[in-house]
């Protein structure tokens, strides 16, 4: 297997190539984390300052709403999706994905899949303004036509994750090296595998609520109609029950990267790795039972307050341990601090902030005052950006040497991070205060009394998305060019992916390699 | 892959037009259902492209492995991935299932007025709880002016004494068998008798054709006769797209099996050790087969 990629444009087009179709993936969650983020921006200009300034009401309300749709399955997911690509395979010394074909149908999807909910911002009525959670009877009966358009595009996503989580879980299991059993692979893809597990479990429910909506906006159907007999709470619970594991797909990964980065730079084994391994399991498990937390105030019965309420609360236990872990990693090793590791200690303090905001909304009788109130906004915010964001960051920092061959330049690197760090905490941790004191979300206006919380945190929202050009800029500079990486990149980090060349050869392990384990 | 273990495939042209495809049945779809009139010439253009695609990959994918170049691993592979496709299916069943049980078993009684009651009293005045729907809310509530109408019969069991003029009875009798006849096809090849298997397998097929024949009919029969149509309030909403989603996975899986007997009979394929392409067909269409017991007991016998 001497040849290396195809010329030109079709090497993309047609490739089977886990690092391109991994690259592609980054990419293309890179362009929609930008779109996601200028959606953003329009947002937190809006609420600068109270009154309506820029847009009509409709059209922030179309921008919450793609705001969250972009972030969540255009950057989040597919991000992930393309680290997996990269890693899973050089982690357990496959020489590609199961089903290499299938792997690019699953990418291929999504450029349509957005060109179509995108162009939907054109369409007589606008683009979809039900907020990213759709709920009935907003989205079916008060919607505006492109819901159809939104509604496809959202099963056509759907069937891109699936095929790419079976070919995750089919790689996992069927191709990795002799000698590495489950309990000794990496921790980015066990938390992968149980992840792959989510997706394919919950994707098809996801796909169901759409299509009941689909059923009822154009063929008469009662699902979400209390004429005819249904619920509009329905929709809430079908949706949940999909919508709670997915908060979960976009974290569990987050945790496998963090669990790579900081034993390399704390110089010390991963403390707990079984641990880690059972506490994800865990958390995936409870992801099915917790669903209802998100609508405590819809009229449950006082017997589902209650168990949502409980086994929400659970949760912090196996999360507890995997922070535990992390610190007990770091404790008395001998740390450095380089960008993935600054990413990766800002993950565990601000996603923790965020893990306690979450069990300050688990609890059902509080959570009736915070209830669509800044403070969730808050709250989600903090384990999304510094949760999944920010852990993404640091695997690109951690790992993009080993793909092109360059290191970043550290300095640019840690301004970054700087930035990104001050502007994240400038934006979310004010929202707390004007949420507690009763700033409800999706709304362009609001009480004067919010207003000087809501210009800070617009200052640090820009303040944010600058820091991200500064990451393009590093990221773009680091391919083209910079000083040459070794083959280990790191300090004797762990892992069969620091054992091939800088940059990875275009084939890897086209012979399974020898796997000795540490721990 | 020279000198490596696991065929990894050159490049293709498949996944780039598979999702094009894919793309523009939908598109085209959502714009026939928004009323636009190029909608139908782009869903049809789509599904051409897609099913075109689809034709070219399974053929490559068949070819390859006549040339020998699947090893047991890759074969593994295919093994897992149609078993979580099928867990995927299950999910996607689970949804529609879960909404019948939360309507039955929540949503109408609190309608009716359990608990506070105040949406009965408030919405929906005189409204009482029964299943199978025959009385909407809006029809309880609002009389002659309801635009949410329930239907006029529905189709519940007749009791021991009608069962053997029960259609759902004999759908379920079809589907049974054909899954017996499957898996005798299925022992057939696994001893190299290529005649009984054609024969078993064409049976089932057979079957399948028969199961959507007496579906078609039953279909008609609610149209025409019951009243009982997509719009008849919650119980048509569940009974047609319960049945219906199954109703579709039946005529794939039908049409799967299809060409794996018209493979066997035209082509000669599969062999005794070699014959996931079948086996894929055959646990799809077991799975069927599984979700139509569930929908016999929870949506027939006690709907």
């Amino acid at each position: 297997m001497a040849h290396g990629p195809a010329k030109g444009i079709t090497r993309w087009l047609y490739t089977t190539n886990h690092k391109d179709i991994g690259s592609m993936y980054l990419w293309f969650s890179f362009a929609m984390f930008f779109l996601g983020g200028i959606f953003a921006l329009v947002i937190r200009a809006e609420l600068f300052q109270p009154g309506l300034q820029i847009v009509d009401p409709n059209f922030f309300n179309q921008m919450t709403t793609m705001h969250g749709l972009v972030m969540v399955f255009g950057a989040v997911m597919p991000a992930f999706v393309g680290l997996a690509n990269w890693m899973i395979p050089m982690q357990i010394g496959a020489p590609d994905m199961a089903l290499p074909r299938m792997n690019n149908w699953s990418f291929w999807i999504l450029p349509f899949a957005f060109a179509m909910l995108s162009s939907t911002l054109f369409m007589d009525g606008g683009a979809p303004n039900f907020g990213w959670t759709f709920y009935a009877p907003l989205s079916t009966t008060y919607a505006p036509p492109s819901v159809t358009f939104f509604i496809f595009a959202i099963h056509i996503m759907g069937a891109s994750s699936i095929m790419g989580a079976i070919n995750i879980i089919a790689t996992i299991v069927n191709m990795r090296a002799p000698g590495m059993t489950y309990m000794k692979m990496p921790l980015f893809v066990w938390t992968w595998l149980i992840t792959a597990f989510l997706l394919i479990a919950v994707m098809p429910v996801l796909a169901g609520v759409v299509t009941m909506m689909l059923m009822d906006i154009h063929f008469g159907t009662s699902f979400f109609d209390a004429a005819g007999g249904g619920d509009p709470v329905l929709f809430q619970h079908v949706f949940w029950f999909f919508g709670h594991p997915e908060v979960y797909i976009m974290i569990l990964p987050a945790f496998g990267i963090v669990s790579a980065i900081i034993p390399t730079f704390a110089r010390k084994p991963l403390f707990g790795y079984a641990s880690m391994v059972y506490a994800t399991a865990a958390i995936a498990f409870l992801s099915f039972v917790v669903w209802a937390h998100h609508m405590f105030t819809v009229g449950l019965p006082i017997a589902g307050e209650l168990f949502f309420m409980w086994a929400t609360m659970l949760i912090a236990v196996p999360t507890g341990v995997k922070v535990f872990n992390w610190v007990a990693t770091m404790f008395k090793g001998a740390m450095t601090f380089e960008t993935p590791m600054l990413f990766s200690i800002a993950f565990v303090i601000l996603f923790t902030i965020g893990g306690f905001s979450g069990l300050m909304l688990a609890i059902a009788p509080a959570d009736f005052q915070y209830h669509d109130t800044y403070f969730v906004v808050a709250h989600f915010h903090y384990v999304l950006v510094p949760g999944a964001i920010f852990s993404i960051t640091a695997g690109v920092y951690y790992w993009l040497p080993k793909w092109c061959g360059n290191m970043y330049n550290e300095t640019m690197g840690k301004l970054h991070f700087w930035l990104a760090f001050i502007g994240l905490n400038v934006t979310f941790f004010p929202m707390h205060f004007s949420g507690l004191a009763g700033m409800p979300r999706r709304i362009p206006d609001y009480n004067m009394m919010f207003a000087d919380w809501n210009m800070i945190s617009s200052v640090g929202a820009f303040l944010f998305g600058a820091a991200q050009v500064l990451f393009l800029y590093n990221v773009i500079a680091t391919i083209v060019g910079g000083k040459k990486a070794t083959d280990e990149v790191w300090e004797n980090p762990e892992g069969l992916e620091w054992t091939v060349p800088s940059p990875a050869p275009y084939h890897t392990f086209s012979e399974p390699p020898e796997f000795k384990s540490s721990h | 892959m020279s000198g490596g273990t696991y065929y990894v495939p050159e490049q293709s042209k498949l996944p780039i037009f598979a999702s094009f495809g894919l793309f523009l049945t939908v598109f085209g779809a959502a714009n026939w259902m928004n009323g636009n009139s190029s909608g139908p010439w782009l869903f049809f253009a789509g599904g051409l492209t897609f099913a075109a695609v689809l034709w070219n990959w399974f053929s490559i994918v068949i070819s390859e492995n006549m040339a020998g170049l699947n090893s047991p691993q890759l074969k593994r592979s295919y093994v897992i991935g149609m078993g979580w496709f099928i867990f995927s299916e299950v999910m996607f069943f689970a949804a529609f299932f879960g909404a019948l049980f939360y309507i039955r078993a929540l949503a109408l009684p609190w309608l009716a007025g359990e608990g506070d009651g105040v949406d009965n009293v408030l919405l929906w005045p005189g409204f009482a709880n029964e299943w199978p729907l025959m009385t909407t809310p809006d029809m309880a509530a609002n009389g002659e002016g309801a635009t949410k109408v329930g239907p006029d019969a529905a189709m519940s069991w007749p009791g021991f004494g009608g069962l053997f003029s029960w259609l759902p009875f004999w759908n379920t009798v079809v589907l049974l068998s054909s899954s017996v006849t499957v898996h005798f096809a299925h022992t057939a090849i696994k001893n190299n008798n290529r005649k009984q298997f054609n024969i078993m397998l064409g049976v089932t097929v057979l079957l399948g054709f028969i199961f959507l024949f007496l579906q078609a009919e039953e279909y008609i029969h609610a149209y025409h006769e019951l009243g009982l149509t997509l719009q008849s309030g919650i119980y048509g909403t569940t009974f047609f797209m319960l049945t219906g989603f199954h109703g579709a996975h039946v005529t794939m899986g039908t049409i799967m099996l299809l060409v794996m007997w018209l493979r066997s009979v035209l082509k000669g394929h599969f062999k005794p050790d070699d014959n996931f392409g079948f086996e894929a067909a055959s646990w799809y269409w077991h799975f069927v087969d599984v979700v139509w017991v569930g929908l016999f007991f929870v949506v027939y016998v006690f709907g």
